[in-house]
């Protein structure tokens, strides 16, 4: 197919005035706003010292939540091990040794290093057990210690509510109305 | 006005030493000046505010395992580092980095002092800095190297030209290559920048091509070529090329000073009876104030396009540097006051940018159509 010639559209440049062709006015102006921009407020935050301050629903390390009594929340129903799409969660149920619920976790493990972050756990737990934190900096020596347990999942709940940077959807470990268990 | 050897030695030793050491902070300079551009703080965990970053950054350089790539031209490889430095150290030769005087038995802040072809022996030199490039380049057996030593040679070649013509109205109303008589017309007349002020500027624009600074520095463009000429370099060999470019740096810097701003002349505060301090203070502030100048540049003019940057030379500097050095020779010859030359600067200025708008240059578009059925493919030029 010949393209028609009053089919295409020329595009002419803007014409320039004798200052704009001159250059050196234009010079100058950039020259002003780099050099203004040197003045300016740094945005740098001195990392280690300087904690940046992560947005309250930053999909961090995860965090098993403990109700009133301290006990762990979780009702091993499976539907986080479900919904992740990294298959990173891993739940042993037994039967649970309190009166108000059937099973409980034996173990739960969540490969950090396979997670993606993505929070569909967290959308899909019935009871607000599992959540995300805004923990970002997770380092570690090994795989193996990659691989959270029960006890430290409790444990990053217990330091995130002591450092008050609980997750935005359960402030405090207070859980939703979802998470209110038939009496 | 020469040097005894043991002063000529002292010189020498005592202005490598400071070259080098001035090189090193103006990298930490330049870094600063990078990040405050852009709203960060640049190197400051090294000592306070990051002051001990250069002798970090030398340790690092010395102790680096020095690679040579596999394929590579050894002896070339080897060599092409060291011209660099080498030749951007030996132009500093002529270079006044303080107080000059014609008075007898005077000590000379030169290295070489009373060489009459000062200018022309900066200039033949520091451009062999180029053989460093392009021997680094071409010895690299890599192809982006090579592109960036290919650059390199066209825009050397083309910009040493401007950069010889823009300085030789200042020569001629010097009448002396002597760049510490350069200096003494200026004491006496006043600074060159306030007679010649388009000379000024095409000789800033030939020196920072020169110095592959960054609205000009195609050979070694990180974006494109992958550092260029130095991508196989490591170690020490990569910070000589760095010492070499900073070297370039400094030596234009105060070559623009003592041949536009007069040296260690300042009028009104720096005279010939000052003392040592000031003097030495006048021309090292200059020197320093053209060296943030081509840090500020850097970060305001993104680079050109190569076709531009010959274009700039060969269109532009060129005829400008040319018709300019005509008039500084008709002023001489008729004896006219030399105050007419900054309105024909102004006028030169004006005119190429008027002529450049009635006889635009713009890149040819071609528009080609398919051909139809029976009949030929046209062509139509924009």
């Amino acid at each position: 197919m010949p393209i028609p010639e009053n089919a295409v559209r020329w595009v002419e440049p803007p014409k320039m005035s004798v200052l704009d062709q001159l250059y050196i006015p234009a010079i100058i102006e950039g020259l002003g706003t780099t050099i203004q921009h040197m003045f300016a407020p740094k945005v740098t935050v001195q990392y280690p010292e300087q904690r940046p301050q992560m947005p309250p629903n930053y999909r961090g390390v995860h965090r098993l939540n403990r109700d009133e009594q301290q006990r762990v929340k979780c009702v091993a129903c499976y539907m986080c091990a479900t919904a992740c799409p990294a298959h990173c969660i891993d739940i042993v149920a037994a039967p649970s040794p309190w009166p108000d619920r059937e099973k409980y976790p034996e173990t739960f493990v969540i490969d950090e290093l396979r997670c993606i972050y993505c929070g569909m756990c967290e959308e899909a737990c019935p009871v607000d057990a599992i959540e995300l934190t805004s923990l970002f900096d997770l380092t570690g020596l090994s795989r193996e210690e990659m691989m959270f347990d029960k006890e430290k999942l409790l444990s990053v709940f217990d330091q995130t509510v002591k450092t008050g940077s609980d997750p935005i959807r359960t402030r405090g470990g207070k859980l939703g109305p979802a998470a209110e268990l038939p009496k | 006005m020469t040097h005894t050897l043991l002063q000529t030695i002292i010189t020498i030793v005592v202005m490598m030493g400071v070259l080098q050491g001035a090189c090193a902070y103006l990298i930490y300079v330049e870094r600063k000046v990078a990040a405050y551009m852009q709203a960060r703080i640049g190197p400051n965990r090294v000592g306070p505010f990051g002051l001990l970053q250069p002798i970090a950054d030398g340790l690092k350089f010395l102790f680096k395992e020095e690679v040579i790539p596999g394929n590579v031209d050894k002896l070339l490889f080897l060599l092409s580092p060291a011209v660099a430095v080498g030749t951007a150290t030996f132009a500093f030769a002529v270079v006044p980095f303080g107080p000059t005087s014609n008075t007898p038995g005077e000590y000379q802040f030169v290295i070489a002092p009373g060489i009459d072809i000062g200018i022309l022996f900066t200039f033949a030199i520091g451009s062999l800095a180029a053989y460093g490039i392009i021997l680094g380049g071409w010895s690299s057996n890599n192809k982006y190297s090579f592109l960036g030593a290919m650059r390199s040679t066209a825009q050397i070649i083309s910009y040493e030209i401007p950069l010889g013509m823009s300085i030789l109205g200042v020569v001629l109303l010097a009448g002396s290559l002597n760049l510490e008589r350069i200096i003494d017309q200026q004491v006496r007349d006043g600074w060159n920048v306030f007679y010649q002020p388009l000379a000024f500027l095409l000789f800033l624009l030939a020196v920072m091509a020169e110095c592959n600074r960054l609205p000009f520095d195609l050979p070694e463009a990180e974006q494109e070529l992958i550092g260029g000429y130095h991508t196989e370099y490591s170690g020490l060999k990569f910070g000589l090329f760095f010492l070499g470019e900073y070297t370039h740096v400094i030596t234009t810097a105060l070559l623009l000073s003592v041949v536009f701003f007069g040296g260690w002349y300042f009028p009104g505060i720096v005279g010939p009876e000052s003392g040592i301090i000031l003097k030495l203070l006048s021309i090292w502030l200059k020197a320093l104030a053209f060296i943030l100048f081509y840090m500020f540049i850097r970060w305001t003019i993104p680079r050109f396009r190569f076709d531009q940057l010959m274009g700039l030379a060969w269109r532009t500097l060129i005829p400008l540097a040319m018709v300019n050095l005509v008039c500084v020779m008709l002023v001489k010859e008729f004896r006219l006051s030399l105050w007419l030359l900054p309105p024909t600067s102004l006028a030169l200025l004006l005119g190429a940018t008027v002529l450049s708008l009635k006889y635009p240059q713009q890149p040819r578009r071609r528009l080609l159509t398919v051909a139809a059925d029976g009949q030929p493919a046209v062509t139509t030029a924009r």
